[in-house]
């Protein structure tokens, strides 16, 4: 599994209800249904996916998580995952009050664009960043809203949540360490967060 | 078309009888019950291959393949998703299908005779529910041993009876496929219905269900309720594309109250094919039983029944139908995952209506074929 997954899958716990927004081919939920004893759906856009998805038994619903959280009962799910997906959605301070709104716990992993070699690209290189978790050309990426740590811990802040944990990541996805958790914003490649909402 | 089941033929079974009556969810009760159903492919040694078709309001047992001496253009109502190799793959799957009890294809219905009196019931026959339709499913089901399906699949009032039966006896499939149905008729669902009603028992010829001695059918009635109901089976835009604003059999309009649009001429044709095949009694009880459905009525039943069930579901509605539109499907999927079900929903784009659930259109194909192949895994089927 990928590592930011495993991350989020420890942050999640045992036993719980999960809400997967864009779950991909489904691997985290079905980790977390066969092997954490969690109750779990997921809500994918691609067909692809999707139908990964019912292969490995996994419940989902084909569509946008913009058009299917709304639809989603208040309250009706302990945590809320949105891995690497926050930057692609058209209003990241709605879809996060969103999955305030239908679980208690929200996990949400994304890229930091205030990452060093990010910020050289632009200011020395002049052209738009590409990396690794980041591998789109400006014009084809799906990556719409694109924000540096500290952008989102402020709207974390604004939205009334509590940050109750954090991961920094390096570039390979791994549990960051040293120097990076001293300056994140410029050394963390990303994060995993585990937000509360009061 | 190629491929398909090949020849087939309807099956009777007398299921109840004077030593035995089937008891309705009402407490009625009727004499005998005899069911006309068919089957493709075969059962497998441990008997864990079954899929039950369950039919809409006009279908009937002939799902697949040809009877003898038909037109081999014109194989049965949902030939293109049963078949080798089609979704409901009959080189894996042991598949039925069985007419509904109501219904005038060859199961007890209003047109078969009251053992009692021996004539026709007419609107003797008692009221049912679709509990009632699902009960006959499982005592053809008894009849053939078959104790447990691998799947039941519906669509509309098909969809209605899957989702009935996986509430009522929970644990009896491992995959209920409910396609373009309703848990709950709308308002506009019931007016639509309540119009077709009307054109039927407003028919002097109806003279309240007891026609079948007088010569007389109320044809009139009954093919103006098909005109109505296949109105709400089509979309705009299918009726667009399909006829426009076109001129039957010219090229410019008589001005007049006769048939001169295409789409006229459509819904005619539509209603008069259907007074030959359908009962209008038939279609009085069928259309009744889908207004008074409503099996997330009770929260608490629903919950203790389906938790735990076991049952994977595959929700599916289509999103030019405006029968039972994607809300629908949306409030059975959400309903079904509060009382804790395992649900798998998608809206599939179609421009053909409520009517979707019976083209073979490959996304819809693809997710019915994909959720079977994982049933079968499961249930260590072999093949696919």
């Amino acid at each position: 599994m990928r590592f930011d997954l495993e991350i989020v899958a420890g942050m999640v716990g045992t036993g719980q209800r999960v809400l997967d927004l864009g779950c991909g081919d489904g691997e985290l939920l079905e980790t977390l249904i066969s092997r954490q004893a969690c109750e779990g759906v997921g809500v994918e856009s691609d067909p692809e996916g999707f139908h990964s998805c019912i292969g490995r038994g996994v419940p989902v619903t084909q569509g946008d998580l913009e058009k299917e959280l709304p639809a989603t009962e208040s309250e009706s799910f302990d945590v809320a995952v949105l891995s690497l997906t926050l930057q692609a959605v058209r209003r990241p301070d709605r879809v996060l009050a969103e999955m305030g709104r239908v679980a208690t716990r929200q996990i949400v992993s994304l890229p930091n664009f205030g990452h060093w070699r990010l910020r050289a690209d632009l200011t020395l290189g002049g052209r738009m960043p590409v990396s690794e978790l980041l591998p789109y050309q400006w014009f084809d990426t799906p990556n719409i809203h694109l924000c540096t740590l500290a952008d989102f811990e402020a709207l974390v802040e604004e939205t009334g949540s509590r940050i109750e944990k954090r991961v920094l990541l390096d570039g390979a996805g791994r549990p960051a360490r040293g120097l990076r958790s001293t300056f994140p914003n410029l050394l963390a490649e990303g994060a995993v967060y585990s937000l509360v909402t009061p | 078309m190629p491929g398909g089941v090949g020849l087939v033929e309807t099956r009777r079974a007398a299921l109840f009888g004077p030593d035995r009556p089937f008891e309705l969810a009402t407490g009625e009760r009727l004499g005998e019950v005899e069911v006309a159903y068919e089957t493709y492919g075969e059962l497998n040694a441990d008997r864990s291959n079954a899929v039950f078709i369950c039919h809409a309001l006009s279908g009937d047992a002939h799902a697949a393949g040809v009877h003898e001496g038909d037109d081999p253009d014109r194989p049965g109502w949902w030939d293109n998703i049963i078949g080798p190799g089609r979704p409901l793959d009959t080189d894996r799957f042991f598949v039925i299908c069985a007419n509904v009890l109501g219904g005038c294809k060859g199961t007890t219905g209003p047109s078969s005779p009251d053992p009692e009196t021996g004539q026709q019931y007419g609107l003797k026959f008692p009221l049912i529910q679709v509990r009632d339709i699902v009960e006959v499913h499982r005592a053809l089901l008894a009849e053939l041993g078959i104790e447990r399906l691998l799947a039941a699949v519906g669509g509309s009032l098909g969809g209605m009876q899957v989702l009935q039966w996986s509430i009522d006896h929970p644990g009896e499939m491992d995959g209920a496929l409910v396609i373009a149905a309703s848990g709950r008729l709308s308002a506009q669902n019931i007016a639509f219905s309540a119009v077709a009603r009307e054109a039927i028992m407003r028919d002097p010829d109806f003279g309240d269900g007891d026609y079948y001695e007088t010569g007389k059918r109320p044809d009139r009635g009954l093919g103006l309720a098909r005109m109505i109901g296949h109105i709400t089976y089509l979309s705009e835009e299918s009726m667009r594309q399909k006829f426009g604003r076109r001129i039957q059999d010219a090229e410019m309009p008589r001005f007049g109250f006769d048939v001169d649009f295409q789409v006229e001429s459509y819904l005619h044709y539509q209603g008069q094919s259907f007074v030959e095949r359908f009962d209008a009694n038939s279609y009085l009880y069928l259309g009744r039983v889908m207004d008074y459905f409503d099996p997330f009525g009770d929260p608490v039943h629903l919950q203790e029944q389906i938790s735990g069930s076991g049952t994977s579901f595959l929700v599916l509605s289509f999103d030019s139908d405006w029968r039972f539109s994607t809300s629908h499907s949306r409030e059975i999927t959400n309903e079904l995952r509060l009382a804790g079900a395992s649900v798998t929903f998608r809206e599939i784009e179609s421009p053909y209506g409520h009517d979707s659930f019976l083209f073979e259109i490959p996304d819809y194909h693809a997710t019915v074929s994909t959720f079977m192949d994982r049933l079968a895994d499961e249930a260590g089927i072999a093949g696919g």
